[in-house]
């Protein structure tokens, strides 16, 4: 099926030939129809937009008038993200955002390569016990996160791992691998074997095969995985929240945002910078990458 | 072990932990070529999976086990009391509200951002700017749930209805230009649980949108054409022809966001912190395994919640299966 070429990068079939959807739509006549996806898309950007304007507005402004009299009294400031950032005035965002970048790297990474080889074993060797192996990996992927919570963090605390990054690192991977074994599994599977059987036949053995015959056709599938385990990790809140601690030695943005958001609600200067600063990463990174990214949202559709 | 305070410190320590993984698959790589004989394959294979399997089964399979262990104890974790917590989650006032919205979530968010991501679809489909307004309703995936939870709180933000104080809430003020009073939108029960679905909605409805779009651009030209030679009005076009064709799509999409909407807990926390009589169940356990140190609770609401997915995670793998998306 084609859910794995997302639409927004396919070329627009202009001269093509009517889809059924644009059928049905023609005959909602196209003026209503034109109206109603214009309302949908308003609708989905107005409350992004309204705050988007309100971080840049003077603290006052935004505690008396709404951000849509910007438009009658235009007043632009950088003063509420250099105060959300700032460690001494403000919310000292910019350590969190330090945490977030790293905790989400080695969190990404670290699956990615134990993922690998482990796939490249259920794929290509042929071992008892293959089967029954990969398919409880495969099982594993629909634990939800809360069930392993309370015994991992006892687990840490006795290896005296307690609010380091390596529980946060730790729980990341463990929790990110049966989907990436299970990705790259099934995308090795569709590498063809006579590719491999050639390379072997040359006197390649494993590592060989794969670094040299493997990994630069996996560009895609570790791309889709990475992707995925980007977004997943850098707005993740519940794991950070019960490993990380509080302070900002060890908790991500999310963290330092939820708790902004639970005592100073209504310290709008200070929430609406901070969350563009934590909303700049990863939209940074699916605008770059969404071609990937939905064929791993798909996958990862029954993750944590 | 500590923790560097400084950010080169925090990013050193970084660099060595990606390092230390590194190595350790690097070094399996390299034993492993070492292995002879018949059963070198057989021990490659071992070698190559160990750190996965010594991973999960620390990490997954016996925290899982353990958990369903504790949920049979009391709150300290030092009685067994069967199949009390349960009791407590079926029968206890306040676990009762919290499964009642819990229903509320799963119920309504599949199928109204299944609903606005189909309309929007086909509304949008060969319309100029196509990827554009697709990209404008997908954009909130990207958001995390604290950050989209922080956007609508603003827009249900509330100002005492005086004189001289103007709304800087949207909805608030909208009320108020079409002559209704504000509202505190987040305390009103049970309403305020259906403004908090509202976020779910919101991010939920790009994935159900992409998914949607591309498998009615899958279906056959043949088959629209034929249909269109018999005559087959637009509104027949669509239940007759793209709705089957798109079926399976469908199903995984209603399934994959009731999956992700039976483990919200961020926006819950953000928003209200499960207050006013908003909280769901995935919220609900960590108020009581971290907040009320009730581990026994806590650990049978996880247990409930381990028990809720496995049956819809079924039907969705199923039928992601048959539909060969993967």
């Amino acid at each position: 099926m084609t859910t794995t070429t997302p639409p927004a990068t396919a070329p627009v079939l202009e001269a093509g030939k009517p889809t059924a959807a644009a059928i049905a739509k023609r005959k909602l006549t196209s003026p209503w129809a034109s109206l109603a996806a214009i309302v949908i898309a308003v609708l989905w950007t107005l409350p992004t937009f309204g705050l988007l304007i309100s971080s840049f507005r003077p603290q006052r402004q935004i505690k008396t008038t709404g951000w849509w009299t910007f438009f009658s009294d235009p007043q632009l400031t950088m003063e509420n993200y250099r105060q959300v950032l700032d460690a001494e005035s403000g919310a000292g965002l910019g350590s969190y955002f330090v945490n977030s970048l790293v905790i989400t790297i080695p969190s990404v990474l670290i699956p990615l390569c134990l993922a690998t080889i482990a796939a490249y074993a259920f794929a290509w060797i042929k071992f008892p016990g293959r089967n029954i192996l990969f398919l409880a990996i495969f099982a594993l992927q629909i634990v939800p996160l809360q069930v392993t919570l309370i015994p991992l963090l006892t687990l840490y605390v006795d290896a005296g791992l307690a609010n380091t990054f390596w529980t946060i690192w730790l729980s990341h991977s463990i929790f990110g691998l049966p989907l990436a074994i299970y990705l790259l599994h099934n995308f090795m599977r569709e590498i063809p074997a006579g590719l491999l059987e050639a390379a072997r036949v040359d006197g390649a053995g494993h590592v060989a095969i794969f670094f040299r015959v493997l990994l630069p056709l996996m560009r895609p599938a570790l791309a889709a995985f990475g992707i995925f385990q980007f977004l997943w990790v850098w707005n993740d809140l519940l794991v950070a929240l019960t490993f990380a601690g509080g302070g900002n030695k060890v908790a991500p943005i999310t963290v330092a945002l939820a708790n902004l958001s639970g005592t100073r609600g209504t310290a709008w200067h200070l929430l609406s910078a901070g969350a563009f600063v934590s909303i700049i990463v990863p939209v940074t990174v699916f605008v770059l990458a969404q071609r990937y990214f939905v064929r791993g949202l798909l996958a990862g559709s029954v993750k944590g | 072990m500590s923790t560097p305070d400084t950010n080169v410190g925090k990013i050193v320590l970084m660099v060595a932990a990606i390092l230390l993984f590194a190595a350790v698959v690097g070094a399996i790589l390299f034993a492993a070529t070492f292995f002879r004989g018949r059963r070198a394959d057989r021990l490659t294979a071992y070698a190559y999976l160990a750190p996965t399997l010594i991973m999960l089964l620390v990490g997954l399979v016996y925290p899982g086990v353990r958990t369903i262990y504790e949920s049979f104890f009391n709150a300290a974790g030092n009685a067994f009391i069967g199949l009390d917590n349960y009791k407590t989650i079926f029968t206890d006032g306040d676990q009762l509200t919290v499964l009642r919205n819990t229903v509320f979530w799963v119920v309504v968010t599949p199928f109204v951002a299944t609903g606005v991501g189909l309309l929007y679809a086909i509304l949008v489909d060969k319309a100029r700017l196509e990827s554009f307004a697709k990209a404008l309703i997908f954009l909130p995936m990207a958001i995390s749930f604290v950050g989209a939870s922080i956007i609508w709180k603003f827009v249900y933000e509330y100002r005492p209805d005086q004189a001289n104080v103007k709304q800087i809430g949207l909805l608030n003020q909208v009320l108020v230009w079409l002559g209704g009073t504000p509202q505190q939108w987040l305390v009103t029960s049970p309403l305020n649980t259906f403004l908090l679905i509202v976020v779910m909605i919101w991010i939920q409805a790009g994935f159900a949108m992409t998914v949607l779009s591309a498998a009615i651009k899958a279906i056959p030209e043949d088959i629209i054409e034929a249909a269109r030679l018999d005559g087959v009005g637009p509104w027949g076009m669509f239940r007759f022809v793209t709705l089957p064709a798109i079926r399976p799509a469908v199903v995984v999409v209603l399934t994959t966001i009731g999956i992700g909407t039976l483990k919200v807990f961020d926006i819950v926390r953000t928003m209200t912190g499960g207050q006013f009589d908003t909280s769901v169940i995935a919220n609900e356990f960590y108020s009581q395994s971290f907040r009320s140190d009730n581990q026994g609770l806590g650990s049978a609401l996880a247990v409930l919640l381990f028990l809720l997915v496995i049956p819809i995670v079924v039907y969705n793998i199923r039928q992601i299966r048959r539909s060969e998306a993967l």
